[in-house]
Parts: C-alpha cells; sequence; structure tokens
C-alpha cells in the first residue's frame, strides 16, 4: 500500500513553473530520476508506489510504461524552457522503483536514450538503475552498460534465509555475489542495500551479512533500518502479534556494528544510511537530493524540484498515463518553499551529510544550541568551531533530535 | 385566547389578564390560559423542584412536564431540553438547576408552576439546597428500578431540613425491571403516609406525568408573603451571560419587582436599575414585573456576579425592606488542584478565563501560584472530582487552553513544633522543619447497597482508614452503612471501587464532619535528583511506599526516553523509598531512502517538532503533557463523572 502524496498546492494541467523556479537555474546542478513503478511481488515491509499487475488498464501496461516516460520527458522539456530554467546537461540519471529491471532492458534503454537525446549527459555523469538480484542476468547488465549505466543498485537486503523470508524477498542469498559479479563484468560500479533490525534477526544474522556484503566488494553500501511502515502487510503481521516488534535499541546496537564492519573495511559514512569505497564512489543523484539540487522525477508519484518548487505527479500509473495521453502535465500537486521552509529543509538534509551544514546557514536561534550539542557529543566540536555542524557517531543515532534542535523557531 | 394558548409568554405578547376562574371549559392536561407575571395571585402559585438521585430521570420528567404544559412544542422538544450547556449534554447529566415557569390547569384554575430541575450527582448538592430555598415543595423522585439510593436521603433530608412538602414518585415504571409496590413501600416508611401515596410515572412515555402536576397544583402549599410591604427577593443564582451581562434568578418573598425602578442589595447597599426583568419559560421572556412567591430573573446591567451574589437579598432602593432574608453560606471548597497553562503565555488567559467562570460558580475559588515545574498557574478549590474535571473541561474548551492538573488534594493543617499552624492547600507548601501535628478534614458518609455487599463495603470503608458508626436495615436486603472517613481517602477512586465491590449496586452520599489527627507524611518525587513539586503528595504513612512506588512506575511509562538515562524516585524527606529508571534513547533517526519526497519528510519533521513543542521541560528532561496528566489524574475519572 503505497503512502500519501503530501498536500500541496494543485499544479496547473500545463505544468508550468512558477517564475521562482528560474531564478539562478544555470548555476544549478540538474539530475533525472525515473520511477518504475512494477514489481514482481510486494514486498511486506515495502510502501513504494509500485503494482503488481502487468495490465494496469488506461495504457498503463509494463508495455506501454516506457514510452508513456518518454512521453514525460519530452514535457519536461517543453516546460522547463517554457518556464525559463535555463537548459542543462544531465549530471546524473537515476532509475528506482519498483524494480527497474523488470521492463524490457530495452524499454529501460529507451528511455535513458530519450533523456539524454533531449538534455545531453555532463561528462562523467553517473547513471543508476536498482535492480533486484533476481531480475538480473548478464547479459541485461551488459546491455544496460552499453546503453550508458554506470552504475546498479542491488536489493540485497540481507543474507539470512529467514530474515529474507519475513521480508518477502524472492531471491535466494547465493544470487547476489552472482549478480555483483555479471555487474563488475560489465564494468559497473556496485551498491547493495541492506536492510537491518527485521524482526528475528540476530546480531550475529546481521554480522554475517554485513560480513557477506563486503565479502562481494562493493563500491557503495546502503544501510537502512527496517521502517514499519502503516498499511504494510508486515504492519499488520506485527499488529496481530505474528511477527515480534522491531526495536530502537536493536536497531542502534547494529548500526554501530555497521559503522564498525564497513569502516574495518575501509568505507565511508557520507550520509546517515550511506557508505562509500570513496569520494567518487558516493552516490551523487542521492546527495543531489539533501543538496537541494535540481532534478525532474519521470514516472506516477514521482518527486520534483527546481529552485524551491517541489511538485510530485499523480500517483497511480493508469492516471499519470492518461494524463500524459490528453497532452496534460501529470503533476498533481506542488509548493513553492519560502524561506523559512528553505531553511527547515537545509537543516533537516545537510545534516545528514559528512559535509555536515555550515553554521551559517543556521538561524540565529538555532546556533544558540550548539554549545549544547557539542557538550553532547552529538556533533563534532572541532567541525564547529571551524563553521561547519557534522553529526558524531551518537548524533548519526539521534539525528533527528539534533535536526530539531536547529530548526528555526517560527 | 389565541397566541396564549400555550402559556408561551412572549417579550412581544401583551400580557392579558385572566379571571382566577375563567369562565372557559378547563380542558385539562394543557391550561389554555396562563397566568401572567407580576399580576399572579399568590394562591395559584406553587414553586417546586425536582430531586432525586443521580440519574434516577430528572431532567426527563422536566421534559414531559415541558411539553404536557405546552410551553415547548413538540417539534422542539429535545431530551433533557433544560441541559443546555455542552458538558451537559456530553455527559448526560445536569450541572446547573434550572428554573422554569409553566401553566397548568386544575378544576378551571389557570395555576403558575415554576419548576427546578436539579443535579443530581453528590459534587453539586450545593445546587440543590439554593433551589429548594425557593420553594414550597419536592418531587422526590425514585428510579422504580433501583429503589432508594445515596442521594435520595440526602436530598431529602436537604428538603425536610427547609421544611418543603415532598410529593413522592416512582419513576422509570415502563421499565421491566420496575418493582414499584416494593419501592413504595420503602418510600413510605421513609417519608411516612401511606405507599398508596406514592405517584407512579415514566418520564419517558410520559405515563403519570398529568397526574403529578395535578397533585403538584392540590397538594403543596402556595407561597405566602406580604404583597405590600418592601419588597424582598432572594437571590438563588446568578450567571453571567455574554450578551447579557449577569442575570439574576430571584424567588420574591414579599412587595413586588417592577421594571425601571432602583434595586439594592441588601448586604453591599449596592444599587443597580432594573433594565429587565421576566421569566424563564423556558426561553426568558420579558414580564411587567414579579410579585409574591414569584421566580423569575433580573437584568440590571451589572457585569460582575459579584455586585449579585447568590444568597442576597434584593430590595427596593426607593422602599427598602429593614432585614433581609437568611441566605446561605457559599460552598466550601473540598478538593485542591494545581491549574497550569501548558504554554506558559497562556496565563492571563487562565486568569480571565477563572474569573469568568467564576461568575457562574460560587463553588470556584483559586489563588495565584507557582511550580518550579509548571510555572505560573493558580491552586483551584473544588466540591469534588467532578467539579474539578468539569471546570477543567470547560477552561479547554470555552477558552481555548492546554491545562495541565496536578493531583488533586484536600486542606491539612499543619502545627509545627512552636506552635504556628499552617494551612496546607498545596502540598509543595508541607513545612520542612519539625512538624509536631497534622489534621486532616474527614466527611460522615452513608453507603447504600444490598445487604450480601456488607462485608465488601466493610473491608473497602477499613482500608481507608474509615471507622463505622452505624449500620441500619431499610428493609430486609438493603442496608445502609455510616462511616467516619478522611477525605483524602474518598475523594480519588473510592466511588469507583465502591461500585466495583458491589457490581454498581452502591451508591455513596457524604458531607464534610470536622477534622482528626493522623500520621500524615508527605512524598517527592524526583526525575534526575530534581524534586518535581508538581507530583508531591501527602499520604498517609502506611501508604507512602505505595504511593512512591505507583507514581515512580507510572512516570516511567509516561515519560519517553531521552538521551541521557533519567532516574525517578520517590522520598519522604531525604530517605529515598521507591526508584524506577528511564533507559537513555539510543536512536532517534529515519534511516530509510524515501527517494525525492522531501515534502513527506519535512511534514513528519514539523510533526514531531509540534509534539515536542507540549513538552514541559523539568530540568533538561522533556516531560510531555500528557504525562502530567495521566499521572496526576487517577486512572478513570471519566467514568466517575457518570454515575
Ligand atoms: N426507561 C426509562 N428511562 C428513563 C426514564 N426517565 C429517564 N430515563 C433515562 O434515565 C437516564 C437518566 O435520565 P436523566 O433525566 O438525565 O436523569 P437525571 O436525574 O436528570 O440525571 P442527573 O441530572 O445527572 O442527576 C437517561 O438515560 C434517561 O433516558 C423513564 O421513565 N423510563
Ligand atoms: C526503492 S527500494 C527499491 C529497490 C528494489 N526494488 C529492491 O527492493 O531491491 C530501495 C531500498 O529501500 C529500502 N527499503 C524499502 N522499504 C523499506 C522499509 N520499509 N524500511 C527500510 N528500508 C526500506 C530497501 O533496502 C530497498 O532496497
Ligand atoms: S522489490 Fe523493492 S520496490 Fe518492490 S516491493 Fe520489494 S522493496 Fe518495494
Ligand atoms: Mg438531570
Amino acid at each position: 500500500m503505497p503512502g500519501a502524496l503530501p498536500l500541496g498546492d494543485p499544479a496547473p494541467t500545463d505544468g508550468l513553473l512558477p517564475p521562482q523556479a528560474a531564478i539562478g537555474s544555470s548555476e544549478r546542478r540538474f539530475g533525472l530520476y525515473v520511477h518504475i513503478p512494477f514489481c514482481a511481488v510486494r514486498c511486506g515491509y515495502c510502501d513504494f508506489n509500485t503494482y503488481t499487475a502487468t495490465e494496469l488498464g488506461g495504457g498503463a501496461s509494463q508495455d506501454q510504461y516506457a514510452s508513456t516516460a518518454r512521453g514525460e520527458i519530452a514535457l519536461a522539456q517543453t516546460v522547463l524552457a517554457r518556464s525559463g530554467v535555463q537548459p542543462r546537461t544531465l549530471d546524473t540519471v537515476f532509475f528506482g522503483g519498483g524494480t527497474p529491471t523488470l521492463l524490457d532492458t530495452d524499454d529501460l534503454t529507451s528511455v535513458l536514450a530519450a533523456a539524454i537525446d533531449t538534455w545531453g549527459l555532463t561528462p562523467g555523469a553517473e547513471v543508476t538503475t536498482e535492480a533486484n538480484p533476481d531480475s538480473v542476468t548478464p547479459e541485461s547488465l551488459m546491455a544496460l552498460a552499453a546503453a550508458g549505466f554506470t552504475r546498479v543498485s542491488f536489493g540485497m537486503q540481507s543474507v539470512q534465509p529467514h530474515v529474507l523470508k519475513v521480508l518477502d524477498r524472492t531471491h535466494s542469498p547465493e544470487r547476489v555475489p552472482q549478480a555483483v559479479q555479471w555487474a563488475r563484468d560489465a564494468g559497473l560500479a556496485v551498491s547493495l542495500d541492506l536492510i537491518y533490525g527485521t524482526p528475528g534477526e540476530s546480531l550475529g544474522d546481521w554480522e554475517s551479512s554485513l560480513d557477506a556484503a563486503l565479502g562481494y566488494a562493493p563500491d557503495h553500501v546502503s544501510a537502512y533500518a527496517l521502517i514499519i511502515e502503516d498499511g504494510t502487510k508486515l504492519a499488520a503481521q506485527i499488529r496481530r502479534g505474528e511477527v515480534p516488534e522491531v526495536d530502537d535499541d536493536d536497531h542502534a546496537e547494529k548500526y554501530l556494528l555497521a559503522e564498525e564492519k564497513l569502516q574495518a573495511a575501509g568505507m565511508q559514512w557520507y550520509e546517515v544510511s550511506n557508505w562509500a569505497t570513496s569520494t567518487t564512489q558516493r552516490c551523487r543523484h542521492n546527495l543531489a537530493y539533501w543538496r537541494g539540487d535540481d532534478w525532474w522525477g519521470v514516472g506516477p508519484g514521482a518527486h520534483s524540484h527546481v529552485g524551491g518548487v517541489r511538485w510530485w505527479n499523480v500517483k497511480h500509473p493508469s492516471a499519470y498515463a492518461s494524463r500524459l495521453a490528453a497532452g496534460l502535465s501529470p503533476a498533481a500537486g506542488r509548493e513553492t518553499l519560502d524561506e523559512n521552509t528553505r531553511t527547515v529543509e537545509d537543516v533537516m538534509l545537510r545534516t545528514r551529510l559528512v559535509e555536515g551544514i555550515a553554521v551559517n546557514r543556521l538561524s540565529p536561534s538555532a546556533r544558540k544550541v550548539i554549545p549544547q550539542l557539542i557538550a553532547d557529543e552529538l556533533v563534532d566540536g572541532g567541525s564547529a568551531i571551524r563553521g561547519t555542524l557534522v553529526l558524531t557517531l551518537r548524533g548519526r543515532l539521534l539525528a533527528d533530535a539534533v535536526v530539531r534542535k536547529l530548526l528555526p523557531e517560527d | 385566547m389565541g397566541e396564549c394558548r400555550f402559556g408561551g409568554w412572549r417579550a412581544n405578547a401583551t400580557p392579558m389578564p385572566l379571571p382566577a376562574n375563567s369562565e372557559e371549559m378547563p380542558v385539562s392536561p394543557m391550561a389554555r390560559t396562563a397566568p401572567v407575571p407580576a399580576a399572579t395571585d399568590p394562591a395559584i402559585i406553587r414553586n417546586f423542584c425536582i430531586i432525586a438521585h443521580i440519574d434516577h430521570g430528572k431532567s426527563t420528567l422536566a421534559d414531559r412536564m415541558l411539553q404536557f404544559t405546552g410551553v415547548v412544542e413538540n417539534r422542539d422538544m429535545k431530551a433533557q431540553y433544560l441541559d443546555r450547556m455542552d458538558i451537559e449534554r456530553e455527559r448526560g447529566i445536569t450541572i446547573k438547576s434550572q428554573a422554569v415557569r409553566m401553566p397548568w390547569e386544575l378544576d378551571g384554575t389557570a395555576y403558575a408552576l415554576n419548576m427546578i430541575d436539579t443535579p443530581g450527582h453528590v459534587d453539586f448538592t450545593y445546587e440543590v439546597s439554593r433551589s429548594l430555598a425557593a420553594c414550597e415543595g419536592a418531587v422526590l423522585l425514585v428510579d422504580a428500578a433501583q429503589g432508594i439510593e445515596a442521594q435520595t436521603l440526602a436530598n431529602l433530608y436537604l428538603a425536610m431540613e427547609n421544611d418543603l412538602t415532598i410529593i413522592p414518585v416512582l419513576n422509570k415504571i415502563d421499565l421491566p425491571g420496575a418493582q414499584p409496590e416494593k419501592y413504595a413501600e420503602e418510600l413510605a416508611n421513609l417519608i411516612g403516609g401511606s405507599p398508596e401515596d406514592v405517584l407512579l410515572v415514566s418520564g419517558k412515555t410520559g405515563v403519570g406525568v398529568e397526574a403529578l402536576l395535578d397533585k403538584i397544583v392540590a397538594d403543596l402549599p402556595p407561597p405566602v408573603g406580604d404583597a405590600n410591604a418592601p419588597a424582598r427577593a432572594m437571590i438563588f443564582d446568578s450567571v453571567y451571560d455574554t450578551y447579557r451581562g449577569v442575570v439574576t434568578y430571584v424567588r420574591v418573598v414579599d412587595g413586588s419587582l417592577n421594571p425601571r425602578e432602583r434595586i439594592q442589595m441588601m448586604s453591599t447597599k449596592a444599587s443597580h436599575e432594573l433594565l429587565e426583568i421576566g421569566v424563564s419559560s423556558p426561553e426568558p421572556t420579558i414580564t411587567k414585573g414579579l410579585g409574591v412567591g414569584e421566580v423569575g430573573y433580573l437584568i440590571t446591567g451589572v457585569k460582575d456576579v459579584r455586585l449579585s451574589k447568590v444568597g442576597d437579598t434584593v430590595t427596593n432602593l426607593a422602599k427598602p425592606a429593614a432585614a433581609s432574608l437568611s441566605g446561605y453560606a457559599d460552598p466550601k471548597p473540598m478538593v485542591f488542584s494545581g491549574l497550569y497553562p501548558i504554554d506558559g503565555t497562556d496565563y492571563p488567559v487562565l486568569r480571565d478565563a477563572l474569573d469568568k467562570l467564576k461568575l457562574n460558580d460560587a463553588a470556584l475559588t483559586y489563588e495565584p501560584e507557582t511550580s518550579a515545574a509548571l510555572g505560573f498557574g493558580f491552586r483551584v478549590g473544588f466540591l469534588g472530582l467532578l467539579h474539578l474535571e468539569i471546570i477543567r473541561e470547560r477552561l479547554e474548551r470555552e477558552f481555548n487552553l492546554d491545562l495541565i492538573s496536578t493531583a488533586p488534594n484536600v486542606v491539612y493543617d499543619v502545627t509545627l513544633e512552636d506552635g504556628t499552624v499552617i494551612t496546607v492547600t498545596n502540598p509543595s507548601e508541607y513545612p520542612t522543619g519539625k512538624v509536631s501535628e497534622v489534621r486532616e478534614p474527614m466527611v460522615s458518609a452513608t453507603v447504600l447497597a444490598p445487604s450480601e455487599f456488607v462485608g465488601a463495603i466493610m473491608e473497602l470503608c477499613q482500608t481507608r482508614r474509615g471507622q463505622l458508626g452505624g449500620m441500619d436495615y431499610l428493609s430486609e436486603e438493603r442496608v445502609e452503612l455510616r462511616y467516619r472517613l478522611p477525605l483524602a481517602e474518598i475523594v480519588f477512586d473510592f466511588f469507583d471501587l465502591l461500585k466495583s465491590k458491589t457490581r454498581g449496586y452502591a451508591s455513596l452520599d457524604w458531607k464534610a464532619d470536622g477534622e482528626q489527627a493522623a500520621d500524615l507524611v508527605k512524598v517527592d518525587i524526583l526525575l534526575q535528583g530534581e524534586q518535581v513539586d508538581a507530583f508531591s503528595a501527602i499520604t498517609h504513612r502506611d501508604k507512602a511506599y505505595n504511593y512512591g512506588v505507583m507514581m515512580t512506575g507510572k512516570l516511567r511509562e509516561l515519560i519517553p526516553r531521552q538521551q541521557f538515562e533519567v532516574p525517578i524516585q520517590a522520598a519522604i524527606g531525604s530517605r529515598i523509598i521507591a526508584r524506577e529508571n528511564i533507559r537513555a534513547i539510543r536512536k532517534d533517526v529515519l534511516a530509510k531512502c524515501y527517494g525525492g519526497d522531501i515534502t513527506r519528510k519535512r511534514k513528519l519533521l514539523e510533526k514531531q517538532k509540534e509534539g515536542k513543542k507540549r513538552m514541559k521541560m523539568v530540568g533538561r528532561v522533556e516531560v510531555p503533557q500528557e504525562a502530567f496528566v495521566a499521572a496526576l489524574s487517577s486512572d478513570d475519572s471519566k467514568a466517575k463523572a457518570k454515575k
């Protein structure tokens, strides 16, 4: 059950952006997100906007999806131009889902080709796709690399079959090293997604997942604490007592273990849940989200951000397809951020990064709490004195508390 | 007689004098004409109130009377018509008495009935006693399925003290479980007279209500007074209304009150011009005045009810009476609690709100106080827990306040070794020095229950330090137990326990009964070593440990984990008697990939931040408002209101 869309102002049917979006656009980086709203099965914990039916009606079948998405790319170009936003080449492209690799490889590459045709790629651009380990083959990965993909992110989640079972994952653990190897053979950088704190997962289980993942020598690891989202099957199972609850202390323990092991293996954190072998292996697309860069999000329920204007598309693939078929913008709602909201977001997003947030971006009232944050060992004292707040390890575990303290008073 | 047919006096309707004995056919039940206020012969006036145990159906019976006398038309009728406050309607109980003038015809004579519907809950007994002073008679209502209960006795006692004529009535005879013969017998034993004198009615179906109205006319004495004497009217209620200012309800004893004349309050000698005078029927209806025996309202433009005090006597400035009527004392608050705004800047709002509520509620007393944990607030005195709850709810609802109320306590007199006596209405005022004696308020309580529960009731009263005063069998299976108990022991959960130990059958009434010396101590609660005055309590030494364990345990559940460990301790002086620990929180971060949905993430954060705003800082510990509310209120005080 996908989570609800935020409430905002209604978006105009022509998709035109308010004037604010254009201001200073030539100085900002630009990226593209493409949402692929299909999965083979829905995992019990997942509330992403994804569907398992191959036929959704209204021109939203999986077969037709690529052409619909290309339609939005064409629309994006027009809307940006007519809104006065400078054309820029793409620094990053990210295919996420859902399971992008559930689409035919040709379909996927056709969407990338359309994007490249439209905007062009910045030299050295990062082009990622998410993939489930069992939805790729050596051939498909080769084809993706040939089409311009540079990076693949596999949803490994765990190495323990009983954990994968609770998560409803369909792949077998042995499939992961194979998929990683194929990706390497195709010349792709590899990231692995892990989930910790699944009900029934012991500390030892988690350690074995970390060991296994590190054994496959990924360039990048995302480790997420399992979040029980409202309306998911897992939430219902926990409510009915069929599955034990997740526990914050257990999560904390496992986060510390992850940090310890990943660091020992030469990986450095750069965002609360993300580690990379080097700065160049950091996911630049994700960083763009945290830094407030511009990107266009293609696909049902996809979110976009251009110059302080955020908008989001209609959620259901059928509604999405019929909007585009009628020549209308698929945007459902949007918001134009005011000064205060921008500061709130800045704090909320940048605080999570290893590069931290510059003290001079904070409101005067927020600056007053810095000494206490240092005393509580939540932020690094040395960096703070040099003008940037950077979370300590303890601060990373309590990042939301730190953010709340740093918000401007309203 | 045209528009006056139903006796609804409208402001624009010309009052029409009536022959006392209309030649027109008397068509009972409904009076075809109504006696006109100010021109009504006292001989055709009947003033009565309906008294009963809580929920025995007073307001419902009043509904039928309003309907049968035609003052409320059928299409306008709604259940418990006179319970007008939101809080009354939601809880299904009466809190304020309401007086209504209704016409009724018997044997060809049109009479004017003034009915007062009263509350049944023990906290509001003082409302009943005020109402009684305005009446010559009382309808004593008893639920025919429940029989006589504790407040039946208490209210009957009050009515007899006031020399009222009692009309005994069994209500709810439509219920399958009704036992009219049995309870008529019990009632007759209590009041004297024969079971046949007990009327059987159903406020729900209306059966017997006309006969009751007839009997009220036939049996109750008319008011007596001297029409030519200087005016004397007793104020039995005084209500502040945003639109009309203070509305004063009076019962005229001698003389008359007339529009545009100047009246005088006999206690203060303050004089005011009468801007409006009228009767409630049940809507306010302007009249040409009020004469002997009549019940109505006055409006003088006064904005402060204290200038129009309940119990005072109103007279005519030009022709003042020599002696005032004997008034009644303001009720004494029994239970005290601190009320604090969550948001400190709301303090002036709270002060104004209390001032406003005080206008309608003589029983409400308050004084500013400060708490280290809660900031600026008020120590407020109440008649009981229901009263506390209702005031609190009204403050929150009508004045949009978020409040914390501290654990209710009673008043103690503490004597120090040097002989000084300190009155403690707040545990934090409890002296730290050497105490030679502590005295606590006592009550005498009456419990009525089926005899099979005697053992359980005695056991409960025993654990509450009660002394048995006596025991009587009202009938073979119904027993009355009389206990003397410390007020502090009954004011919180006693009634709930009593109900649960007697499967709901017991009823309770109590009244203040002096004080006694007792071995009492103050238990403090410390968060991270810091004393939280709001959680301190004065308890009997034998119960201090229980209180400490209970409170520390409760707080451990209620206070969320913080970034550091928080010890919670209970102490008597410097001696720790109980201890709990809140472990430090280790994780407070959402670590999941939300894609680009930054808006959702921000909304989540804003919600968290809102939540934090509702926290009170105790030292460095964030204590949610709910923790204060839940820790300080007895668990199911909500359930208690409706009993
Ligand atoms: N079956 C039946 N139910 C009745 C009758 N009279 C009242 N009730 C019900 O008894 C409950 C209490 O009635 P109220 O009229 O509010 O009682 P009350 O005595 O005014 O209560 P307080 O003002 O709170 O003391 C309500 O649910 C009524 O519907 C009756 O004659 N028959
Ligand atoms: C958008 S999902 C898509 C990737 C791909 N479909 C897959 O599941 O392998 C990206 C990652 O989010 C993480 N994720 C999804 N739902 C989560 C949840 N409820 N709690 C924590 N992490 C979650 C998983 O690690 C997942 O790999
Ligand atoms: S495969 Fe990924 S996107 Fe699909 S349901 Fe599972 S977690 Fe969600
Ligand atoms: Mg009532």
